[in-house]
């Protein structure tokens, strides 16, 4: 488990509580002094207060949630899931990016491809990583080895968690918008499963690039959304042109779990541990788990040509418009 | 994401070109298709222009012109922002496409209309581009998009968001059946647009000048703090860097959407590639 290190501002009162546990702890072991009861109850106010805390994020809040340090990345949920995993590298035109992970696991007995976004954790990682944002050899990367599993018959698992594609110029040479664009369009029709989940941030098109699969599911605490809400809040003039207003922007553009639920976006929100996945990844890796086993079983129970034609037809249907030569086909919420 | 619009075409007999500042005669500009005699700046032009001068005489039948664009976040202020831009684009939306002869050639056509919202893709243009391209695979025929956006529809959010999968979807439908996809970039080219169905072309054409990027230069410029080299992002940029197959001066378009047509998809033509047959051979 990784420690929670760093904390949020709506944390700070279960900062104060953990605090004070631990200095009653240390007190209490050095001077031979039974402090159990207090601490049970600090305990205790200590849960309350979370679920309280954690039911009641606002889409910032959510934000904040998903782009925490102590997050679990695709390669910790790699670890956790899979009982073997062997990462393969490179586009075979380029180069390799480390922004998107890429490989064959196994998962209950069962080869698949996993690709997904990776951020770093320290300051050197971070830089190698990108800060996730990936690059036009990531996507072809992706696309590489998604041929592979095709041809394989090998289902693909995608973890989202990027802040968006990188624009720098680099990327600009060499194709970032063709990449992502091929890609999407090669999953659209690739004749194997492919299971989505968002496990942090779904930034925009970075996002989607990786994302067009047959079952879409995000953890309750992360985000997707089309642009970042300070990004929004610092073009539009409805938040004033002002990038400080990004918790507006936020809540405005519906980018929580719950959210895309409701609008038909993604199929399922998977439950995060009481203070979210960087408080027990174990735990969270598990419900993830279960959750890739329940839907790959379902999906391999359908012919592929059925599979492709539901795939095709769940993007095609997403989108809210008036249509007044055929009203009762109008807009699916 | 949409760039702040150009100054608008002022009343009057003289126009300004905005890249060289010369002052040309309205009449005259018309008659170059709106570009500059000066410079060859090529100016933003309505999406009846544009259909004017690609398609033969009075082929063009516009399709689903009656599709609305609806609030499906609620988002604030989007309703206004409707209102107005219907006002400035004369136009229910920012995309139009039909039924269309180029050359001779029986083609779907769409073309993004810029003034809408800054072409921005929501649910609606999502739709256009989705119909054209089945329109395109149903029928056998090829399908033309003349684009020209911002990116995405931000009042729109998620749901604009994933118009990108699904026109990529629809693209890759398109080619599955075996018929030809051709882009026409113009000015500007940009964002979620373009990093879906404007690069997915079996050919890609671009206007000269055009801005055609990921995120464009002031986008880069403002949030990374560097100044980029002049000429990046543009038609000939791609070109450069093997991301576009031909930049084509409007008053050549036609003729090279013509003959591209002709050579590649004649009406006759109506391949199948996802149903082989297998024929013997001794
Ligand atoms: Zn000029």
């Amino acid at each position: 488990m990784i420690s929670p290190s760093r904390w949020l501002p709506f944390e700070k009162p279960l900062q104060d509580i953990e605090e004070q546990i631990q200095a009653l702890e240390a007190y209490a072991a050095a001077h031979g002094i039974d402090r159990s009861e207090k601490i049970a109850e600090l305990r205790v106010m200590h849960a309350d207060l979370s679920h309280q805390i954690f039911s009641n994020l606002s889409a910032w809040d959510k934000t904040m949630m998903a782009r925490h340090p102590n997050r679990p990345y695709t390669l910790d949920y790699i670890k956790l899931i899979f009982d073997d995993f062997i990462e393969l590298h490179g586009d075979r035109r380029f180069g390799d990016d480390p922004a998107i992970v890429a490989g064959v696991g196994r998962l209950n007995g069962e080869t698949v491809l996993v690709i997904g976004h990776q951020k770093g954790r320290d300051v050197k990682e971070r830089q190698f990583r990108n800060f996730g944002s990936a690059r036009p050899e990531g996507y072809r990367k992706a696309m590489r080895l998604m041929e592979l599993a095709e041809r394989r018959h090998i289902p693909v698992i995608a973890f989202i968690d990027t802040p968006a594609a990188e624009a720098r110029l680099e990327a600009e040479e060499r194709g970032i918008s063709e990449a992502i664009a091929a890609c999407m369009a090669l999953m659209s029709r690739l004749r194997t499963p492919i299971v989505v989940s968002v496990i942090g941030e779904g930034g925009s098109g970075g996002a989607i690039g990786i994302a067009v699969g047959d079952h879409i599911s995000m953890l309750e605490h992360s985000v997707y959304s089309v642009i970042p809400p300070e990004g929004c809040a610092a073009i539009l003039d409805t938040f004033g042109r002002d990038g400080t207003r990004g918790h507006e922007a936020a809540c405005a553009l519906k980018i929580t779990a719950a959210d895309n639920l409701r609008m038909g976006i993604i199929d399922e929100v998977i439950p995060e541990p009481l203070g979210g996945a960087h408080r027990n990844a174990a735990e969270t890796a598990v419900l993830l788990k279960d959750t890739f086993t329940r839907v790959l079983a379902g999906l391999h129970k359908l012919p592929t040509d059925v599979l492709l034609a539901n795939r095709y037809a769940k993007f095609r249907a997403l989108g809210q418009y008036i249509d007044p030569s055929a009203p009762k086909k109008k807009a699916k919420k | 994401m949409s760039e702040p619009s150009r100054p608008s075409v002022p009343p009057g007999l003289w126009q300004k070109c905005p890249k060289c500042r010369a002052l040309l005669y309205v009449k005259e500009l018309e008659r170059n298709l709106r570009v500059c005699g000066q410079c060859q700046h090529h100016f933003q032009i309505g999406t009846a222009e544009r259909i004017a001068q690609l398609v033969d005489e009075g082929a063009f039948t516009e399709l689903d012109d009656g599709l609305l664009p609806a609030n499906p976040l609620d988002f604030p202020d989007y309703e206004e922002k409707l209102v107005r831009g219907r006002a400035k684009a004369g136009q229910n939306e920012g995309f139009i496409y039909g039924d269309a002869v180029i050359d001779g050639v029986p083609t779907v056509l769409g073309v993004a209309n810029f003034a809408f919202m800054g072409g921005s893709m929501g649910s609606v243009v999502g739709e256009k581009v989705t119909r054209a391209l089945e329109r395109g695979a149903d029928l056998n025929r090829p399908v033309v998009l003349v684009c020209a956006s911002g990116g995405a529809r931000m009042q729109e959010g998620i749901v604009s968001l994933m118009q990108m999968a699904k026109t990529a979807a629809a693209c890759a439908r398109l080619k599955a059946t075996g018929n030809l996809y051709i882009v026409v970039m113009t000015d500007p080219t940009t964002a979620g647009v373009l990093a879906s169905f404007a690069s997915l072309g079996d050919i890609c054409i671009a206007e000269p000048g055009a801005l055609v990027g990921f995120a464009g230069p002031r986008v880069i410029e403002q949030n990374l703090k560097i100044k980029l080299p002049p000429g990046t992002h543009t038609a000939e940029f791609q070109l450069n860097h093997g991301m576009i197959d031909l930049v084509v001066p409007r008053r050549e378009l036609r003729t090279t959407l013509g003959k591209l047509l002709s050579y590649l998809a004649p009406a006759t033509a109506a391949a199948d590639v996802d149903a082989p047959v297998a024929v013997a051979v001794d």
